[in-house]
């Protein structure tokens, strides 16, 4: 297992009391893979991808858990050797690829300065390199010499991940990679991904809210609910027979273009407040199938090569038929 | 009160920059200097204008602060505490119309120029730039002596400038306004211009007319002052400013008499320091980016 | 074409910008809606689907008369929108309203739920005694339970999906005929986008409402639309059933944006897009604009513009492929 991490806390001291933005969260990342980290916004996704990077917001502490990389445990090595495996073995594109690349600086100056300090090759060889990452992400070397701004979201993505590639790390972490762009260029940038997998063995945690992209793009998936990953497993198995009630609702969220004009799930409710998150099951308040039970938090189980937090799982087939019907989703007192 | 009123005026309170302490110590010094203007008649004593003698018809003259004069008088043998007392009157005089003015003639050419666009936008931001260009002490000299050098034109005189910085910062955040989509909708449900202008964009500039209304109130302070100071003020009115001239040209600084320059001195720096204090409050509740 | 009279007529409309200029002359024009024609049938609801820079969004606010078009014309319920104003103008803005992709910008900060949703009467100037009644309809079409403590909280104190469903309220308010929505649901997180797609396909449907759905989305046009108009850089390209698209696109455009849309199914996965690979754009006007990235592209593409033409019933391609060779 390339990556590992393990009952992991992640908390964010606030006014009103801590706040634990990941909570005894467990994610497993083989070699090569691509694994999606799915979930609605607030639920801890993009915590849990910054805690494994060690780039967190101020103010946030691991305070349990562990994140193994290739057997050796991040949490206990020393600052100096975390900031060298940053970006050398686990790179990271974040949401905004503006945000990633200088602007007053070319995108090719940018990136041959990252060679040369970081990765301690001599000017010519990293001119070499700068060129060969831009036809590896499918741009024209040409645009070296642009700034960010020369760039369309789309290419300026492709720029975002060229810069993340430049060490050869092991595991690229990508937050929300294709949000925000057209469905073509999206489709060209996971096809892109896909590739630097096929071709380098690069492992890639791909962040995401959106199903289709993980189910077009990953082999495993594991759902984050409220600062929990709820399930866990192969892409093809959690998407097509979900065991957590959670991901049935989000499996069934979406239209598709295949799909008839069945009624969309709608999961009533909010999630919850996590500075009082419920004390049992945290899906239960909004889960159309929760018993008394649920009020106790329900075990990581693990079984065969997926995982999952829930009092029901023995019952998922029938679960997942009842799941099917929308009807069986709403409430009366929502608003 | 109304339920309405009440829950107006306590969303006002809740508004004041209440957690920041030098803006509480703002609030604290400005409420202070309200109260004693406002109450000026009461506190002064006496006129402070009138010049004493005593019993032996002897010019009361450079008198230490003492029980009878709180702050001991001047060289023509006038209270200073009255005289500081009514300063207070005509700072708060000045300060307040003088902010009112700035506002209301910033505001509405920072509304017009963002929200009309094209011409009016031309013509009010290239009258914004000329009143840039304008020397400020000087034009404020002048405009005041060519008309009579009464608080009222002073306090017009400094209004004709310094409503350019509010008119620039309304403007932008009208045009960051005019393309939200709130402002869109009420086109769209039929909104006039007058009623989107008025109805849905002011409400939302107010809050920075108003941090801009809190600092011109310390400029307004600070140039009456400087204007009296050289000689061009009101000599009529009873000013911080004139104050410090007065003691300068008795030469009280040399003479170190300190409870007649001192006084007039502090209270100048507190006040306008406490208008800044509280402006700071409010930037820092409009834009909490700023908070370091 | 149906035989029913349209609703909406839209006749060879454009609406051309010009970037910024410089002092030696004027900036470069820029087509963002380019000669297109269509007619809404009364009822129907309407996807229009595109990239970024398709010219959708434009398109929307001229249906809409918030911008006013280059050239062509509008006609809505037999009303031709050039020149309206005054009372006319109120009278269809009462009509049509725009639901927002933003709910978070959408509302008025400073007002309360209930101000805003009385903002659209006030204008139209319904006395007050007539706007309780029609607050209620909307917020019970807006699938609202408790609305009256909803009407005294600001919009900052609402979620996403609340926000959607008073702005939706809002455009509802009036009892329009007319609805354009741009990008509904993509500002909203995914557990209420189905919520809110759900209640829109059954407020148009209950209402009788045409509508006009912008969506760079193709599966979401698939949910609420019978029939979808492709826009590909100002034009239209292909205006089809939304079933026929999404099973026959025709317009080698329409087919790469029907492979793009990720699919679960492993069979069809995976599959390279039918695009060529092409950052250089064709100037508008010398030939099919699609003409770079089209991997069918023949000679005639480059120098002659495709013509919309019918190749099944309420079935319109603009692409040389499917005309008879000339």
């Amino acid at each position: 297992m390339l990556l590992e991490v393990e009952d992991l806390v992640v908390e964010f001291p606030t006014p009103g009391g801590p706040l634990r933005a990941v909570e005894g969260a467990q994610l497993q990342v083989p070699a090569a893979a691509l694994v999606g980290l799915v979930g609605e916004s607030g639920c801890g996704k993009t915590t849990l991808a910054r805690a494994i990077i060690g780039v967190m917001a101020k103010g946030a502490r691991i305070t349990r858990g562990s994140i193994r990389f290739e057997g050796r445990d991040l949490l206990g090595l020393p600052a100096a050797e975390r900031r060298r495996l940053r970006w050398r073995d686990i790179a990271f594109v974040p949401q905004s690829s503006m945000s990633a690349l200088d602007p007053v600086y070319r995108v090719g100056d940018q990136l041959r300065r990252l060679l040369r300090v970081r990765g301690s090759l001599a000017a010519p060889a990293a001119r070499r390199r700068a060129v060969a990452l831009f036809e590896l992400v499918g741009i024209d070397p040409a645009r070296l010499g642009n700034y960010p701004h020369q760039f369309s979201g789309g290419m300026r993505q492709r720029v975002a991940i060229a810069l993340a590639l430049a060490l050869e790390p092991r595991l690229l972490i990508a937050d929300e990679p294709v949000t925000a762009l057209d469905v073509i260029v999206q489709r060209q940038i996971l096809d892109a991904l896909l590739e630097l997998r096929q071709r380098l063995g690069i492992a890639v945690l791909l962040v995401t809210h959106d199903i289709g992209v993980v189910a077009y793009a990953c082999d495993r998936v594991a759902v984050m609910y409220a600062g929990q990953v709820v399930e866990e497993g192969p892409a093809a198995t959690l998407l097509g027979q979900p065991a957590h009630p959670y991901s049935m609702g989000l499996a069934r969220a979406f239209p598709d273009l295949a799909g008839g004009a069945a009624e969309l799930v709608q999961i009533a409710g909010d999630p919850p407040d996590l500075r009082q998150p419920p004390a049992g099951c945290r899906f239960a308040p909004r889960c159309p199938f929760a018993l008394v039970g649920c009020g106790s938090p329900p075990p990581w189980q693990l079984r065969a090569d997926a995982g999952v937090a829930c009092w029901r799982q023995d019952e998922a087939a029938s679960l997942r038929l009842a799941a099917a019907e929308a009807a069986n989703w709403s409430r009366p007192d929502e608003g | 009160m109304s339920p309405s009123a009440r829950g107006r005026l306590g969303r006002l309170v809740a508004w004041l920059p209440l957690r920041d302490p030098l803006a509480l110590a703002g609030l604290a010094i400005y409420l202070g200097f309200v109260l004693v203007a406002l109450l000026a008649d009461q506190l002064a004593l006496r006129d402070p204008a009138e010049i004493f003698y005593d019993a032996d018809y002897r010019l009361l003259a450079d008198l230490p602060p003492g029980p009878d004069f709180l702050l001991g008088t001047t060289s023509l043998g006038r209270d200073v505490w009255s005289q500081l007392v009514h300063g207070a009157q005509s700072a708060l005089l000045v300060g307040v119309t003088a902010a009112v003015m700035v506002v209301g003639i910033g505001t509405l050419v920072g509304l017009l120029a963002g929200y009309c666009g094209g011409l009016v936008d031309t013509l009010l931001m290239r009258l914004t730039d000329i009143a840039f260009g304008i020397p400020f002490l000087p034009f404020v000299i002048v405009v005041s002596a060519f008309l009579e050098p009464n608080l009222w034109n002073v306090v017009l005189a400094m209004a004709l400038v310094l409503w350019r910085d509010t008119a620039r910062i309304i403007r932008a955040q009208v045009l960051s306004l005019r393309a939200r989509a709130f402002v869109e909708a009420a086109r769209a449900t039929g909104s006039s211009h007058r009623r989107i202008l008025f109805v849905h964009i002011a409400p939302n500039v107010l809050p920075l007319s108003v941090l801009y209304g809190s600092i011109a109130v310390g400029w307004a302070i600070l140039t009456e002052a400087s204007i009296s100071f050289l000689g061009f003020g009101d000599s009529g009115t009873i000013s911080w400013g004139y104050m410090l001239q007065d003691a300068y040209a008795s030469q009280a600084l040399s003479r170190g008499i300190w409870h007649w320059f001192l006084p007039p001195g502090i209270a100048i720096v507190l006040v306008v320091a406490a208008g800044f204090f509280i402006g700071r409050g409010y930037e820092e509740r409009l834009f909490p980016r700023l908070k370091g | 074409m149906k035989a029913e009279t349209p609703f909406v007529v839209v006749e060879h409309l454009a609406k051309h910008y010009r970037g910024p200029g410089g002092w030696r002359g004027a900036g470069r024009l820029l087509r963002a809606v380019d000669d297109v024609s269509f007619t809404l049938a009364p009822g129907e609801s309407v996807g229009l689907l595109g990239e970024s820079g398709s010219g959708k969004t434009t398109l929307g606010r001229l249906l809409l008369k918030l911008t006013e078009p280059t050239a062509g014309s509008i006609t809505i319920a037999g009303q031709s929108l050039a020149g309206l104003r005054g009372q006319p103008l109120k009278a269809f803005r009462r009509q049509a309203q725009l639901i927002f992709q933003n709910p978070f910008d959408a509302l008025n900060p400073r007002f309360t739920i209930g101000r805003c949703l009385r903002e659209p009467l006030l204008n139209a100037g319904l006395p007050r005694a007539e706007q309780g009644p029609l607050i209620e309809r909307a917020l019970a079409l807006a699938r609202f339970t408790r609305g009256l403590e909803l009407l005294d909280q600001h919009p900052h104190q609402l979620s996403g999906g609340q926000l959607q469903r008073v702005v939706i309220a809002r455009a509802l308010i009036l009892q329009p005929r007319f609805v354009v929505a741009d990008e509904p649901v993509s500002m909203l997180d995914v557990s209420v986008r189905a919520g809110i797609l759900n209640l829109l396909r059954g407020v148009s449907r209950a209402l009788g409402l045409t509508a006009v759905y912008i969506s760079h989305d193709l599966s979401l046009v698939r949910y609420l639309c019978s029939r979808t108009l492709v826009l590909y850089r100002g034009a239209l390209v292909e205006d089809a059933p939304t079933k026929a698209l999404c099973n026959a696109p025709r317009h080698p455009y329409s087919q790469a944006l029907v492979a793009a849309v990720p699919s679960s199914d492993p069979a069809q996965r995976r599959l390279p897009l039918p695009l060529v690979a092409s950052t250089a754009e064709a100037p508008v006007g010398s030939g099919c604009r699609f003409a770079a990235r089209c991997p069918l592209v023949m000679p005639i593409c480059r120098t002659e513009e495709p013509p919309l033409v019918a190749v099944a019933p309420n079935h319109r391609v603009a692409c040389h492929l499917g005309l008879p060779a000339a």
